[in-house]
């Protein structure tokens, strides 16, 4: 007797947690996701960062790199920035706020269609560089901006 | 539920733009609840990856360093107008939401 219905309990919550995952997108068809960064993002210095999403952190100052942010946040919470390349053979892109508590803001793969362009809005705690690594034909290229920052967006 | 992507996606010249909006609250884990002061645990997207013609051209790997509600602007050669492209997202507590749209 308690058999059974211990057995139907258990399949119950398991066609429930199915659905609920099936709700919430976690059982979507997924295709290429790449292993998430997980250490890189969690790092807290520009090098540890940087050998985690591009596998090094030698990189070479490049001025074929174009990297568009404002001299001055007026609201660190928001700080557009905008890295396009003319660099050959683009394989990715990752942006770094180097005074943040984890310096690298985000890391972006592109594929052979792709052209060397970003553009995205990151938080910063201070007035810090920020540097934009580009990988192209496996060697690391950068450009770096100071940003200052007037009001922080970490923490508060 | 209105779809938590907006997407902006134009062909101009054989290089299609998309930018993206994502409504999302990016919590870094940094902050403070002012009232009990316990730290509010971090929440935020973790990957967004666009398809267009059923293969990847775009994966953005995001930290918590990314600004609320994001937004993301790429540029991919080839796609004309009428043609669909998907982006989905999902965020570190295996939340997601994907959309089609089409190229303008």
């Amino acid at each position: 007797m308690n058999d059974i219905r211990r057995k139907f309990l258990k399949s119950a919550a398991g066609l429930g947690g199915i659905a609920a995952a099936i709700g919430t997108g976690l059982l979507m068809p997924q295709r290429a996701f790449a292993a998430y960064l997980e250490d890189a993002f969690h790092a807290t210095d520009v090098s540890a960062a940087l050998i985690g999403a591009e596998g090094s952190d030698q990189h070479t100052p490049s001025d074929q790199i174009k990297l568009k942010a404002p001299d001055i946040a007026e609201n660190g919470a928001v700080v557009p920035v905008t890295v396009s390349s003319t660099l050959p053979n683009v394989e990715s892109i990752s942006i770094i706020a180097t005074e943040n508590p984890s310096p690298l803001a985000a890391s972006f793969q592109l594929s052979a269609m792709s052209e060397a362009y970003v553009s995205t809005r990151i938080k910063m705690g201070k007035t810090s560089n920020v540097i934009a690594v580009v990988k192209s034909d496996g060697k690391l290229y950068s450009a770096t901006q100071e940003v200052k920052v007037t009001i922080g967006g970490c923490g508060g | 539920m209105a779809s938590t992507i907006k997407i902006r996606a134009k062909s101009k010249s054989g290089t299609t733009t998309v930018k993206a909006l994502f409504s999302h609250p990016m919590e870094t884990g940094n902050r403070k609840d002012k009232k009990t002061g316990d730290k509010i645990p971090a929440h935020h997207i973790t990957e967004i990856t666009a398809e267009y013609n059923g293969s990847v051209v775009f994966t953005a790997q995001m930290g918590p360093a990314v600004s609320k509600n994001p937004y993301l602007s790429f540029k991919f050669k080839g796609g004309s107008s009428g043609e669909k492209i998907k982006i989905t997202w999902v965020d570190n507590k295996g939340k997601g939401d994907s959309l089609e749209a089409t190229i303008k």
